[in-house]
């Protein structure tokens, strides 16, 4: 996983609640079986018409925004279904860091383990972001997870946090499984203690 | 003496494995179920770095989402769309190469795998149960913490059958008195997510309660938790009661004999102490449910079916009025139409959230000897192999076909438009599944989200239909 330590880019406005995953990636292209290549069907229904053209009112049409690398949007980003096509696709499509007011669970997690950077900020903190990324010469957030602050075009620092675990690992890019394999003993241990309870029935095929 | 504990407090206590210094815990996974689309990445990263699936033997694996819903003798070789097929055969290649017991298309006990796992009994009360699908949810129904989780988590509980996760808030949602006439379980779930928000349960596990909810049978709570994630929860819960051990008794991998004693012995102990304490609670009459359904893109956008759609001049906030405007344009609706009398051109019964046994004879009951309207096409989807046995031998097949219903094979259908069961631009479907967003059954497609019972009723008149009228 690539760490994640400070990232200055240009910042495209979402302002919309309920962004769910079907609108990320429509279920359509989850028939993959690679974790890449997925950024040009990001939010396919929103960028593209029924022929294919790209839509020129979506803001991921419009230049600079073709080059974000921050999304800004309103409540509730990410809500539906657990499928992490949906942060596989923003991270193909370059984007590295979201900040909306609130994140739903799953997706919130998914980015994590992507090395993409969901960001909590309060819904007037959000509002002024997205004015200031909707003036494009303006259009550059920089983000330092390490002092975990937003600054903002005019220099101005927004604080935010994320737990500390969390940001651990998106700092140095680590792998969990590697580091939850360390816990060995104390898991065969728990697997011991389970091993004559009724309520565990293994599954003999 | 500890403090005064909740059902999922009890559940996690028992599953920690170890809490790290930032208050994460490693947390103990009892059975991983695995289904196509988002296993293929985890195998993948297993098979690069050298590692094994630790406990195959607490591993299920079943194709459902990619699965048309006819020709499941053929097995995975009938799936005519390459790249559903490739998923599958991928699936099928993993379980082999790693040892996972797997249930094929053509065996009859496949199907979606939130139905199989209660079905089989792999899925138990106490329980923690994952899977990569966010209606994994459903499973809480049993007294279980069951939760959707991502790829990378999938990779993680195959190598270690363990989770990194932080303790989630106890929400409670109390359902008081009784569900009137022709009122469902879906009604519940679509009033309660109506009432408290897509996103009112983010960060919390819903421990459902309340006589309403005691007296659901157990297909109506595994519809009620199974919608616990369109209100952002991280799961949903129902106390296991005797309704629970007379579900689990003598299911092919529930304990048997003295063992199941005993387990039930454990189960008994999963009840929220008195006193204990939630973070939030939430009540609601069951008596003032009527039958729901959605009128917008998100299954918070509900009224009954006596209701009206929103007028968003009268919505003060501007952003949530200009989403109404939004949502009522998608959908083809104008402010304050009545929902009722809506003309739909496909009817959907099915999803993990109504194929059961019981949701069959819901929608069958108001289908017999009645039509499906001209020009609707109306598909009934039994939820997996072993509940379109038990239908066919009720006869409810005949009673739908008869009717001009489709009667299909196993799986996840026209819920989420990754199989050849799917809304073509501009059609109006009344759903039994559990998503109403833009295009999730199709490009182009709306879907109104609601019971079996409503279903068949819109079916048989062609329209919204409250379906009390066929009472």
């Amino acid at each position: 996983m690539q760490p994640f330590t400070t990232l200055s880019g240009i910042a495209a406005p979402l302002p919309r609640a309920n962004v769910d995953t079907d609108q990320i990636i429509p279920a359509r292209f989850l028939k993959t079986i690679a974790r890449t290549g997925l950024g040009r069907h990001l939010f396919a229904a929103l960028r593209y018409d029924e022929s294919g053209a790209e839509r020129a009112d979506f803001i991921l049409n419009q230049d600079p925004y073709r080059r974000a690398e921050i999304l800004i949007a309103h409540e509730n980003f990410g809500c539906g279904s657990s499928r992490e096509h949906a942060p596989w696709a923003l991270l193909d499509f370059g984007i590295r860091a979201i900040i909306a007011p609130d994140f739903a669970d799953i997706f919130y997690n998914n980015c994590f383990k992507n090395g993409i950077l969901p960001i909590r900020l309060p819904r007037a903190a959000c509002d002024q972001l997205i004015a200031d990324a909707s003036m494009s010469a303006n259009a550059r957030l920089t983000i330092d997870l390490e002092r975990q602050v937003v600054r903002r075009p005019d220099g101005e620092e927004i604080p935010f946090t994320v737990e500390a675990l969390r940001r651990h690992c998106l700092l140095h890019g680590l792998d969990d499984i590697g580091q939850t394999l360390a816990h060995e003993a104390a898991i065969t241990a728990h697997e011991a203690r389970l091993a004559n309870s009724p309520c565990l029935p293994v599954l003999g095929f | 003496m500890t403090h005064p504990r909740t059902v999922f407090d009890k559940i996690w206590d028992a599953h920690v494995v170890e809490t790290l210094p930032d208050g994460t815990c490693l947390l103990y996974i009892d059975r991983h179920l695995v289904h196509e689309v988002t296993s293929p990445q985890a195998f993948e990263g297993l098979r690069a770095a050298g590692r094994r699936v630790r406990r195959p033997d607490l591993t299920l694996a079943v194709p459902d989402h990619n699965v048309p819903t006819e020709h499941h003798a053929e097995g995975s070789a009938a799936i005519l769309e390459p790249d559903s097929r490739l998923q599958v055969q991928t699936l099928e290649r993993n379980v082999v190469e790693f040892g996972v017991p797997f249930i094929p298309i053509s065996d009859a006990r496949q199907g979606i795998v939130h139905v199989i796992g209660p079905e089989l009994g792999a899925s138990l009360p106490g329980m923690t149960i994952v899977c990569g699908d966010s209606h994994t949810s459903t499973h809480g129904a049993l007294g279980a913490l069951a939760f959707g989780i991502g790829t990378s988590e999938v990779e993680h509980v195959l190598a270690t059958q363990t989770l990194l996760q932080r303790p989630a808030r106890n929400l409670l949602v109390e359902v008081t008195g009784r569900l009137g006439p022709g009122v469902t379980a879906k009604d519940m779930a679509l009033a309660i997510i109506g009432a408290i928000g897509t996103a009112g349960g983010t960060g919390h596990v819903i421990e459902y309660a309340g006589d309403a909810v005691r007296a659901l049978d157990m297909a109506g709570r595994m519809t009620l938790c199974n919608m616990s994630i369109e209100a952002g929860a991280r799961a949903g819960l129902i106390a296991p009661d005797e309704t629970t051990f007379a579900y689990v008794r003598g299911r092919p991998f529930a304990p048997k004999g003295e063992a199941f004693d005993r387990a039930v012995a454990y189960w008994r102990s999963l009840v929220a102490d008195p006193g204990a304490q939630y973070d939030r609670t939430v009540r609601i009459d069951g008596g003032e449910i009527a039958p729901m359904l959605t009128w917008g893109t998100n299954p918070e956008a509900v009224v009954p079916i006596t209701g009206t759609t929103p007028d968003p001049d009268a919505e003060p906030d501007p952003a949530r009025a200009a989403q109404i405007r939004r949502m009522l344009a998608y959908m083809a609706l104008t402010p304050g139409q009545a929902l009722e009398g809506v003309p739909v051109d496909v009817v959907f019964i099915g999803s993990c959230t109504n194929s059961r046994i019981e949701d069959m004879r819901a929608a069958a009951e108001i289908a017999r000897n009645r039509r499906v309207a001209p020009g609707v096409r109306a598909l009934v989807v039994p939820g997996s192999g072993l509940v379109k046995q038990q239908a066919e031998a009720e006869g409810l097949d005949r009673i739908f076909t008869e009717a001009g219903f489709e009667w299909r094979e196993a799986g996840c259908s026209m819920c989420l438009g990754m199989n050849p069961d799917k809304l073509t631009p501009g059609q109006r479907c009344a759903s039994t599944s559990n998503r109403n967003f833009e295009g999730r059954q199709g490009p182009g497609g709306r879907t109104h989200l609601l019971s079996p019972a409503m279903a068949a009723a819109a079916a048989i008149t062609g329209t919204l239909t409250d379906s009390r009228r066929f009472a």
